[in-house]
Protein backbone atom coordinates (compact mmCIF):
# COMPACT_ATOMS: atom_id res chain seq x y z
CA UNK A 1 0.00 0.00 0.00
CA UNK A 2 1.44 3.23 -0.82
CA UNK A 3 2.43 5.57 1.77
CA UNK A 4 -0.12 8.81 2.80
CA UNK A 5 1.40 12.10 1.26
CA UNK A 6 1.80 14.76 4.04
CA UNK A 7 2.71 18.27 3.32
CA UNK A 8 3.90 20.74 6.04
CA UNK A 9 4.02 24.60 5.22
CA UNK A 10 4.97 27.68 7.03
CA UNK A 11 3.18 31.27 6.83
CA UNK A 12 3.61 33.81 9.21
CA UNK A 13 5.56 32.38 11.77
CA UNK A 14 8.53 32.73 13.96
CA UNK A 15 10.32 29.16 12.66
CA UNK A 16 9.90 27.34 16.12
CA UNK A 17 7.03 24.82 14.42
CA UNK A 18 9.19 23.36 12.06
CA UNK A 19 12.04 23.32 14.34
CA UNK A 20 9.78 21.55 17.12
CA UNK A 21 9.04 19.34 13.88
CA UNK A 22 12.81 18.75 13.39
CA UNK A 23 12.29 18.12 17.62
CA UNK A 24 10.29 14.85 16.96
CA UNK A 25 14.28 13.56 17.52
CA UNK A 26 14.33 9.75 16.58
CA UNK A 27 10.60 9.54 16.55
CA UNK A 28 10.74 11.53 13.07
CA UNK A 29 12.11 8.88 11.50
CA UNK A 30 9.25 6.62 12.35
CA UNK A 31 7.34 9.45 11.18
CA UNK A 32 9.33 9.30 7.48
CA UNK A 33 8.96 5.51 7.51
CA UNK A 34 5.26 5.58 7.59
CA UNK A 35 4.99 8.62 6.03
CA UNK A 36 5.78 10.29 2.36
CA UNK A 37 7.02 13.60 2.61
CA UNK A 38 5.65 15.07 -0.41
CA UNK A 39 6.55 19.31 0.70
CA UNK A 40 8.22 20.49 3.69
CA UNK A 41 9.98 24.45 2.27
CA UNK A 42 12.30 24.17 5.40
CA UNK A 43 13.89 21.17 4.64
CA UNK A 44 13.39 19.28 1.19
CA UNK A 45 13.36 21.10 -2.64
CA UNK A 46 10.00 20.46 -3.63
CA UNK A 47 8.32 23.52 -5.42
CA UNK A 48 4.69 25.28 -5.57
CA UNK A 49 4.23 23.86 -8.94
CA UNK A 50 4.98 20.07 -7.37
CA UNK A 51 1.89 20.42 -5.46
CA UNK A 52 0.06 22.23 -8.16
CA UNK A 53 0.88 19.44 -10.25
CA UNK A 54 -0.65 16.73 -8.02
CA UNK A 55 -4.12 15.58 -7.76
CA UNK A 56 -6.74 17.34 -5.40
CA UNK A 57 -6.94 15.39 -2.66
CA UNK A 58 -3.31 13.42 -3.58
CA UNK A 59 -1.65 14.95 -0.30
CA UNK A 60 -3.51 13.07 2.80
CA UNK A 61 -2.86 15.65 5.37
CA UNK A 62 -1.34 19.35 5.63
CA UNK A 63 0.29 20.47 8.27
CA UNK A 64 0.09 24.45 8.40
CA UNK A 65 1.84 26.50 10.52
CA UNK A 66 1.80 30.53 10.70
CA UNK A 67 -0.65 33.28 10.56
CA UNK A 68 -2.22 34.63 7.25
CA UNK A 69 -0.29 38.32 7.11
CA UNK A 70 -0.11 37.93 3.24
CA UNK A 71 -1.75 36.88 -0.39
CA UNK A 72 0.67 34.47 -0.94
CA UNK A 73 0.08 32.77 2.45
CA UNK A 74 -3.73 32.48 1.66
CA UNK A 75 -3.00 31.29 -1.87
CA UNK A 76 -0.56 28.85 -1.02
CA UNK A 77 -2.86 27.75 2.34
CA UNK A 78 -6.14 27.76 -0.65
CA UNK A 79 -3.45 25.28 -2.55
CA UNK A 80 -2.81 22.97 -0.18
CA UNK A 81 -6.87 22.31 0.78
CA UNK A 82 -7.63 21.40 -2.87
CA UNK A 83 -4.72 19.23 -2.82
CA UNK A 84 -4.75 17.56 1.12
CA UNK A 85 -8.10 15.11 2.47
CA UNK A 86 -7.05 16.66 5.67
CA UNK A 87 -5.75 20.39 6.76
CA UNK A 88 -4.39 20.74 10.82
CA UNK A 89 -3.34 24.36 11.86
CA UNK A 90 -0.22 23.83 13.51
CA UNK A 91 0.59 25.73 16.16
CA UNK A 92 -0.51 29.15 18.29
CA UNK A 93 -0.30 30.99 14.85
CA UNK A 94 -2.55 28.89 12.36
CA UNK A 95 -4.82 27.95 15.26
CA UNK A 96 -5.44 31.58 16.95
CA UNK A 97 -3.17 34.27 15.13
CA UNK A 98 -0.39 33.84 17.76
CA UNK A 99 2.94 36.39 18.39
CA UNK A 100 2.10 38.24 14.54
CA UNK A 101 -1.43 38.12 15.55
CA UNK A 102 -0.46 41.08 17.95
CA UNK A 103 0.27 43.13 15.10
CA UNK A 104 -3.76 43.51 14.81
CA UNK A 105 -3.53 45.89 17.74
CA UNK A 106 -2.31 48.67 15.14
CA UNK A 107 -2.39 48.96 11.64
CA UNK A 108 -0.83 48.37 8.23
CA UNK A 109 0.39 51.87 8.03
CA UNK A 110 1.57 52.21 11.31
CA UNK A 111 3.80 49.17 10.82
CA UNK A 112 4.80 50.33 7.09
CA UNK A 113 5.75 53.17 8.82
CA UNK A 114 7.79 51.84 10.95
CA UNK A 115 9.77 49.75 9.27
CA UNK A 116 10.86 51.55 6.43
CA UNK A 117 10.79 55.18 7.39
CA UNK A 118 10.89 55.50 11.51
CA UNK A 119 12.84 52.06 12.75
CA UNK A 120 16.35 53.86 14.11
CA UNK A 121 18.39 51.74 11.68
CA UNK A 122 16.50 52.04 8.49
CA UNK A 123 17.99 55.24 6.37
CA UNK A 124 15.32 55.65 3.36
CA UNK A 125 15.71 58.83 2.33
CA UNK A 126 13.09 58.68 -0.94
CA UNK A 127 10.56 56.93 1.39
CA UNK A 128 10.61 53.87 -0.69
CA UNK A 129 7.90 51.23 0.02
CA UNK A 130 7.37 47.71 -1.29
CA UNK A 131 4.58 47.58 -4.20
CA UNK A 132 2.75 44.45 -5.09
CA UNK A 133 3.82 45.29 -8.56
CA UNK A 134 6.62 47.16 -10.73
CA UNK A 135 7.49 47.37 -14.33
CA UNK A 136 11.20 47.05 -14.93
CA UNK A 137 13.00 46.63 -18.13
CA UNK A 138 13.15 42.85 -17.27
CA UNK A 139 10.14 42.26 -16.67
CA UNK A 140 7.05 42.84 -14.06
CA UNK A 141 7.72 42.10 -10.46
CA UNK A 142 5.25 40.97 -7.88
CA UNK A 143 5.50 40.83 -4.35
CA UNK A 144 2.70 39.34 -1.93
CA UNK A 145 -0.05 42.10 -0.63
CA UNK A 146 0.38 42.94 2.55
CA UNK A 147 -3.13 42.60 4.27
CA UNK A 148 -4.25 45.35 6.76
CA UNK A 149 -4.50 42.67 9.49
CA UNK A 150 -3.81 39.03 10.64
CA UNK A 151 -5.79 36.64 10.22
CA UNK A 152 -6.18 32.63 11.31
CA UNK A 153 -5.79 29.41 9.11
CA UNK A 154 -9.78 28.96 9.48
CA UNK A 155 -10.31 32.26 8.55
CA UNK A 156 -9.11 31.66 4.88
CA UNK A 157 -9.60 28.02 4.44
CA UNK A 158 -11.65 25.41 5.83
CA UNK A 159 -9.63 23.67 8.95
CA UNK A 160 -9.95 19.83 10.09
CA UNK A 161 -8.34 20.00 13.20
CA UNK A 162 -5.96 22.08 15.53
CA UNK A 163 -2.65 21.59 17.21
CA UNK A 164 -2.71 24.13 19.71
CA UNK A 165 1.30 25.37 21.23
CA UNK A 166 3.82 27.57 20.37
CA UNK A 167 5.00 25.41 19.69
CA UNK A 168 3.08 22.34 19.77
CA UNK A 169 5.26 19.84 22.17
CA UNK A 170 6.48 16.41 20.35
CA UNK A 171 4.16 14.57 22.49
CA UNK A 172 0.96 16.08 21.00
CA UNK A 173 2.34 16.09 17.54
CA UNK A 174 2.96 12.29 18.07
CA UNK A 175 -0.28 11.78 19.10
CA UNK A 176 -1.66 13.37 16.37
CA UNK A 177 0.13 11.95 13.81
CA UNK A 178 -0.83 8.06 15.21
CA UNK A 179 -4.69 9.50 15.83
CA UNK A 180 -4.50 10.47 11.92
CA UNK A 181 -2.75 7.14 10.89
CA UNK A 182 -4.54 5.06 12.64
CA UNK A 183 -7.46 6.79 10.98
CA UNK A 184 -8.69 7.44 15.05
CA UNK A 185 -9.80 10.94 14.93
CA UNK A 186 -12.04 12.78 16.60
CA UNK A 187 -15.07 14.92 15.55
CA UNK A 188 -14.04 17.11 12.99
CA UNK A 189 -13.20 20.78 14.52
CA UNK A 190 -11.21 19.54 17.60
CA UNK A 191 -8.56 20.62 19.22
CA UNK A 192 -5.84 17.75 19.56
CA UNK A 193 -4.74 18.07 23.11
CA UNK A 194 -6.59 17.58 25.91
CA UNK A 195 -9.92 19.70 27.53
CA UNK A 196 -9.05 20.25 30.71
CA UNK A 197 -7.10 23.11 32.47
CA UNK A 198 -3.49 23.31 32.55
CA UNK A 199 -3.69 23.57 36.39
CA UNK A 200 -4.85 19.77 36.41
CA UNK A 201 -1.68 19.27 35.16
CA UNK A 202 0.84 21.24 36.73
CA UNK A 203 3.05 19.53 39.88
CA UNK A 204 2.41 22.96 41.70
CA UNK A 205 -1.60 22.43 41.81
CA UNK A 206 -1.61 20.87 45.23
CA UNK A 207 -0.12 23.87 46.92
CA UNK A 208 -3.31 25.93 44.86
CA UNK A 209 -5.23 27.52 47.39
CA UNK A 210 -9.16 26.61 47.11
CA UNK A 211 -10.58 29.49 47.32
CA UNK A 212 -7.74 31.86 45.46
CA UNK A 213 -7.38 35.35 46.23
CA UNK A 214 -4.60 38.15 45.59
CA UNK A 215 -3.57 41.50 46.63
CA UNK A 216 -0.90 41.81 44.03
CA UNK A 217 0.15 41.27 40.98
CA UNK A 218 4.55 40.72 39.92
CA UNK A 219 5.83 40.12 36.75
CA UNK A 220 8.57 37.34 36.94
CA UNK A 221 11.21 39.64 36.58
CA UNK A 222 10.38 41.33 39.78
CA UNK A 223 10.47 38.63 42.55
CA UNK A 224 12.45 35.61 43.05
CA UNK A 225 10.39 32.71 42.69
CA UNK A 226 9.44 30.49 45.02
CA UNK A 227 9.53 27.25 42.91
CA UNK A 228 7.19 25.21 45.70
CA UNK A 229 4.82 26.90 45.40
CA UNK A 230 1.25 27.84 42.68
CA UNK A 231 2.42 30.84 40.77
CA UNK A 232 -0.63 32.50 40.81
CA UNK A 233 -0.99 32.23 44.63
CA UNK A 234 2.50 33.94 44.62
CA UNK A 235 0.98 37.23 42.43
CA UNK A 236 2.85 36.22 39.43
CA UNK A 237 0.29 36.06 36.10
CA UNK A 238 -0.06 32.76 35.25
CA UNK A 239 -2.99 31.77 32.82
CA UNK A 240 -3.16 28.20 33.56
CA UNK A 241 -6.42 28.10 35.32
CA UNK A 242 -7.75 29.49 31.60
CA UNK A 243 -5.59 27.78 29.56
CA UNK A 244 -6.30 24.19 27.37
CA UNK A 245 -3.68 21.56 29.30
CA UNK A 246 -1.53 19.47 27.11
CA UNK A 247 1.90 20.62 27.09
CA UNK A 248 2.34 19.13 30.95
CA UNK A 249 2.89 22.67 32.34
CA UNK A 250 6.63 22.75 30.98
CA UNK A 251 6.91 27.00 31.55
CA UNK A 252 5.95 26.11 35.31
CA UNK A 253 8.36 23.21 35.33
CA UNK A 254 10.83 25.85 33.87
CA UNK A 255 9.93 28.43 36.60
CA UNK A 256 7.93 30.85 34.55
CA UNK A 257 4.22 31.49 34.51
CA UNK A 258 1.91 30.37 31.70
CA UNK A 259 1.18 32.75 29.27
CA UNK A 260 -1.33 30.57 27.59
CA UNK A 261 0.02 29.34 24.23
CA UNK A 262 -2.52 26.57 24.13
CA UNK A 263 -5.41 28.42 23.76
CA UNK A 264 -9.21 28.81 25.86
CA UNK A 265 -10.26 25.77 26.78
CA UNK A 266 -13.56 23.87 24.82
CA UNK A 267 -16.64 26.30 26.03
CA UNK A 268 -14.64 29.24 25.59
CA UNK A 269 -15.00 31.70 22.69
CA UNK A 270 -12.26 34.69 23.19
CA UNK A 271 -9.55 33.74 25.21
CA UNK A 272 -8.69 36.88 26.50
CA UNK A 273 -12.00 37.94 27.72
CA UNK A 274 -12.00 34.86 29.86
CA UNK A 275 -8.59 35.39 31.08
CA UNK A 276 -9.26 38.80 32.08
CA UNK A 277 -12.30 38.18 33.75
CA UNK A 278 -10.26 35.54 35.71
CA UNK A 279 -7.52 37.55 36.88
CA UNK A 280 -9.97 40.37 37.65
CA UNK A 281 -11.82 37.98 40.06
CA UNK A 282 -9.26 36.85 42.07
CA UNK A 283 -7.95 40.37 43.07
CA UNK A 284 -8.55 40.72 46.64
CA UNK A 285 -10.11 43.83 46.87
CA UNK A 286 -13.62 45.62 46.82
CA UNK A 287 -11.33 49.41 46.79
CA UNK A 288 -12.00 50.49 43.51
CA UNK A 289 -8.75 52.39 44.05
CA UNK A 290 -6.25 49.74 45.63
CA UNK A 291 -7.98 47.62 42.42
CA UNK A 292 -6.93 50.37 40.10
CA UNK A 293 -3.38 49.87 41.91
CA UNK A 294 -3.24 46.10 41.24
CA UNK A 295 -3.31 46.53 37.79
CA UNK A 296 -0.70 49.03 37.55
CA UNK A 297 0.68 45.57 36.98
CA UNK A 298 -0.56 45.01 33.91
CA UNK A 299 0.69 48.07 31.59
CA UNK A 300 -0.36 46.13 28.53
CA UNK A 301 -4.07 44.05 28.91
CA UNK A 302 -4.70 43.03 25.11
CA UNK A 303 -0.60 41.81 25.20
CA UNK A 304 -1.18 39.80 28.32
CA UNK A 305 -4.64 37.92 28.16
CA UNK A 306 -4.81 37.59 24.10
CA UNK A 307 -0.75 37.35 23.69
CA UNK A 308 -1.74 34.34 20.93
CA UNK A 309 -5.10 35.09 20.39
CA UNK A 310 -5.73 38.22 18.78
CA UNK A 311 -7.08 37.46 15.25
CA UNK A 312 -9.21 34.93 16.54
CA UNK A 313 -10.75 37.32 19.38
CA UNK A 314 -14.21 38.66 19.37
CA UNK A 315 -12.71 42.03 18.64
CA UNK A 316 -10.19 40.63 15.84
CA UNK A 317 -8.10 43.79 16.41
CA UNK A 318 -7.91 47.06 16.79
CA UNK A 319 -11.51 48.88 15.08
CA UNK A 320 -10.91 51.39 12.74
CA UNK A 321 -12.81 55.10 13.22
CA UNK A 322 -16.29 54.66 12.60
CA UNK B 1 -24.01 63.82 11.91
CA UNK B 2 -23.83 62.83 16.03
CA UNK B 3 -27.15 64.57 16.73
CA UNK B 4 -28.79 62.46 14.87
CA UNK B 5 -27.52 59.37 15.58
CA UNK B 6 -29.59 56.69 17.34
CA UNK B 7 -26.99 54.31 20.09
CA UNK B 8 -27.27 50.67 20.07
CA UNK B 9 -26.87 50.03 23.82
CA UNK B 10 -27.17 46.75 25.53
CA UNK B 11 -28.02 46.91 29.37
CA UNK B 12 -26.96 43.88 31.35
CA UNK B 13 -28.92 44.54 34.48
CA UNK B 14 -28.87 42.67 37.78
CA UNK B 15 -32.32 41.24 38.37
CA UNK B 16 -32.40 42.12 42.25
CA UNK B 17 -31.93 45.91 41.49
CA UNK B 18 -31.26 47.49 37.96
CA UNK B 19 -33.71 45.21 36.24
CA UNK B 20 -36.37 46.34 39.26
CA UNK B 21 -35.72 50.01 39.06
CA UNK B 22 -36.00 49.40 35.06
CA UNK B 23 -39.28 47.91 35.99
CA UNK B 24 -40.22 51.04 38.12
CA UNK B 25 -39.75 53.33 35.73
CA UNK B 26 -41.67 51.47 33.33
CA UNK B 27 -44.59 50.87 35.96
CA UNK B 28 -44.09 55.07 37.53
CA UNK B 29 -44.63 55.46 33.67
CA UNK B 30 -41.03 57.70 33.15
CA UNK B 31 -39.85 59.20 29.57
CA UNK B 32 -36.24 58.09 28.94
CA UNK B 33 -34.13 56.96 26.53
CA UNK B 34 -35.35 53.72 24.82
CA UNK B 35 -31.85 52.94 23.25
CA UNK B 36 -30.73 50.38 26.02
CA UNK B 37 -31.63 46.55 25.07
CA UNK B 38 -31.82 45.27 28.66
CA UNK B 39 -30.63 42.15 29.04
CA UNK B 40 -31.32 40.51 32.67
CA UNK B 41 -28.87 38.70 34.77
CA UNK B 42 -29.25 37.06 37.52
CA UNK B 43 -26.04 39.01 39.22
CA UNK B 44 -23.79 41.60 37.58
CA UNK B 45 -21.44 39.47 38.62
CA UNK B 46 -22.43 36.68 36.00
CA UNK B 47 -21.81 39.51 33.22
CA UNK B 48 -18.82 37.45 31.53
CA UNK B 49 -16.48 40.20 29.61
CA UNK B 50 -17.02 37.57 26.56
CA UNK B 51 -20.61 38.84 26.67
CA UNK B 52 -19.48 42.38 26.64
CA UNK B 53 -16.99 42.31 24.09
CA UNK B 54 -19.63 39.63 22.25
CA UNK B 55 -22.22 42.86 22.24
CA UNK B 56 -19.05 45.17 20.83
CA UNK B 57 -18.39 43.16 17.85
CA UNK B 58 -22.26 42.62 17.29
CA UNK B 59 -23.53 46.04 16.75
CA UNK B 60 -23.69 47.83 20.34
CA UNK B 61 -21.95 51.12 20.57
CA UNK B 62 -22.14 51.04 24.56
CA UNK B 63 -22.69 48.66 27.04
CA UNK B 64 -24.12 49.80 30.37
CA UNK B 65 -23.95 47.34 33.45
CA UNK B 66 -26.61 47.57 36.21
CA UNK B 67 -25.80 45.85 39.51
CA UNK B 68 -26.71 46.47 43.72
CA UNK B 69 -24.66 49.33 45.61
CA UNK B 70 -21.70 47.87 47.39
CA UNK B 71 -22.61 45.81 50.08
CA UNK B 72 -26.09 44.91 48.95
CA UNK B 73 -25.50 42.15 46.02
CA UNK B 74 -27.62 38.98 46.71
CA UNK B 75 -24.56 37.12 45.84
CA UNK B 76 -22.36 38.97 48.24
CA UNK B 77 -19.36 39.63 45.88
CA UNK B 78 -20.67 39.90 42.50
CA UNK B 79 -20.74 43.02 42.01
CA UNK B 80 -17.51 43.87 43.14
CA UNK B 81 -16.15 40.95 40.67
CA UNK B 82 -18.45 43.54 38.19
CA UNK B 83 -15.74 46.47 39.54
CA UNK B 84 -12.51 44.62 38.87
CA UNK B 85 -13.42 43.51 35.60
CA UNK B 86 -15.01 46.34 34.13
CA UNK B 87 -11.53 48.09 35.51
CA UNK B 88 -10.05 46.00 33.56
CA UNK B 89 -11.55 45.83 30.32
CA UNK B 90 -11.93 49.81 30.41
CA UNK B 91 -8.62 49.49 30.37
CA UNK B 92 -8.09 47.10 27.80
CA UNK B 93 -10.23 48.52 25.29
CA UNK B 94 -8.72 51.55 23.99
CA UNK B 95 -5.93 49.00 22.90
CA UNK B 96 -8.89 47.21 20.61
CA UNK B 97 -9.49 51.21 19.37
CA UNK B 98 -12.90 51.43 21.57
CA UNK B 99 -13.12 54.07 23.75
CA UNK B 100 -13.69 53.29 27.60
CA UNK B 101 -16.38 55.48 28.31
CA UNK B 102 -18.37 53.08 26.06
CA UNK B 103 -18.59 50.47 28.92
CA UNK B 104 -20.35 51.78 31.91
CA UNK B 105 -20.83 50.18 35.61
CA UNK B 106 -23.98 51.80 37.73
CA UNK B 107 -25.07 50.55 40.72
CA UNK B 108 -28.83 51.20 41.05
CA UNK B 109 -31.13 49.81 43.38
CA UNK B 110 -34.87 48.74 43.59
CA UNK B 111 -36.01 51.13 44.45
CA UNK B 112 -34.19 53.92 42.62
CA UNK B 113 -36.40 54.45 38.71
CA UNK B 114 -35.50 57.87 38.65
CA UNK B 115 -31.55 57.23 38.97
CA UNK B 116 -31.92 54.63 36.31
CA UNK B 117 -33.79 57.20 33.90
CA UNK B 118 -31.18 59.71 34.41
CA UNK B 119 -28.30 57.01 34.02
CA UNK B 120 -29.95 56.08 30.72
CA UNK B 121 -30.75 59.16 29.50
CA UNK B 122 -27.08 60.76 30.22
CA UNK B 123 -25.40 57.62 29.01
CA UNK B 124 -26.94 57.53 25.96
CA UNK B 125 -26.04 61.19 25.33
CA UNK B 126 -22.49 60.64 25.80
CA UNK B 127 -22.54 57.80 23.34
CA UNK B 128 -24.26 59.95 20.99
CA UNK B 129 -21.91 62.41 21.57
CA UNK B 130 -18.67 59.75 21.15
CA UNK B 131 -20.79 58.74 17.93
CA UNK B 132 -21.21 55.19 16.28
CA UNK B 133 -18.61 52.33 17.48
CA UNK B 134 -19.30 50.22 14.01
CA UNK B 135 -18.83 51.77 10.10
CA UNK B 136 -21.83 50.34 9.19
CA UNK B 137 -24.04 52.45 10.91
CA UNK B 138 -22.16 55.62 9.65
CA UNK B 139 -22.28 55.23 6.08
CA UNK B 140 -25.58 55.62 4.72
CA UNK B 141 -25.64 58.94 6.82
CA UNK B 142 -23.17 59.75 5.15
CA UNK B 143 -24.60 59.25 1.50
CA UNK B 144 -27.29 61.37 2.68
CA UNK B 145 -25.34 63.79 3.62
CA UNK B 146 -23.51 63.49 0.33
S1 LIG C 1 -1.92 28.71 38.25
FE1 LIG C 1 -0.02 28.16 37.17
S2 LIG C 1 1.41 27.54 38.80
FE2 LIG C 1 -0.65 27.53 39.72
S3 LIG C 1 -1.36 25.43 39.45
FE3 LIG C 1 -2.09 26.55 37.66
S4 LIG C 1 -0.53 26.25 36.08
FE4 LIG C 1 0.39 25.67 38.08
S1 LIG D 1 2.79 26.46 30.19
FE1 LIG D 1 1.34 27.75 29.04
S2 LIG D 1 2.64 29.09 27.76
FE2 LIG D 1 3.93 27.36 28.50
S3 LIG D 1 3.81 25.81 26.84
FE3 LIG D 1 2.20 25.31 28.34
S4 LIG D 1 0.37 26.36 27.56
FE4 LIG D 1 2.12 27.27 26.52
S1 LIG E 1 -27.22 40.40 42.87
FE1 LIG E 1 -27.28 42.43 42.07
S2 LIG E 1 -25.17 42.74 41.64
FE2 LIG E 1 -25.12 40.74 42.53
Amino acid sequence: MAKPKVAFYWCARCGGCEESVVDLAEGVLKVVEAVDIVFWPVALDFKRSDVEAMADGEIAVAFINGAIRNSEQEAMAKLLRKKAGLVIAYGACAYQGGIPGLANLTDKEAILQYVYQQSPSTSNGNGTRPQPHLKVPEGDLELPEFYEAVKTLDQVIDVDYYLPGCPPTAKITFQAIEAILSGKLPEKGAVLAGDRALCYECDLNSTKPEKLLVTDLKRPHQVIIDREKCLLAQGILCLGPVTRGGCEAQCVKGGMPCTGCFGPLGRVRDYGGKALSAIASIVDSTDEKVVAKVFEALPDPAGTFYRYSVPASLLAGKRKAA
Amino acid sequence: MSNNFNPSIVGFFCNWCTYLAADLAGTSRMKYAPNVRVVRTMCSGRVDPQMILWAFRHGADGVLIGGCHPGDCHYQEGNYKALRRSKLLRKMLPQFGIEPERLRLEWISASEGERLRDVVNEFTAEIRHLGPLHKKQAAPQMAVAA
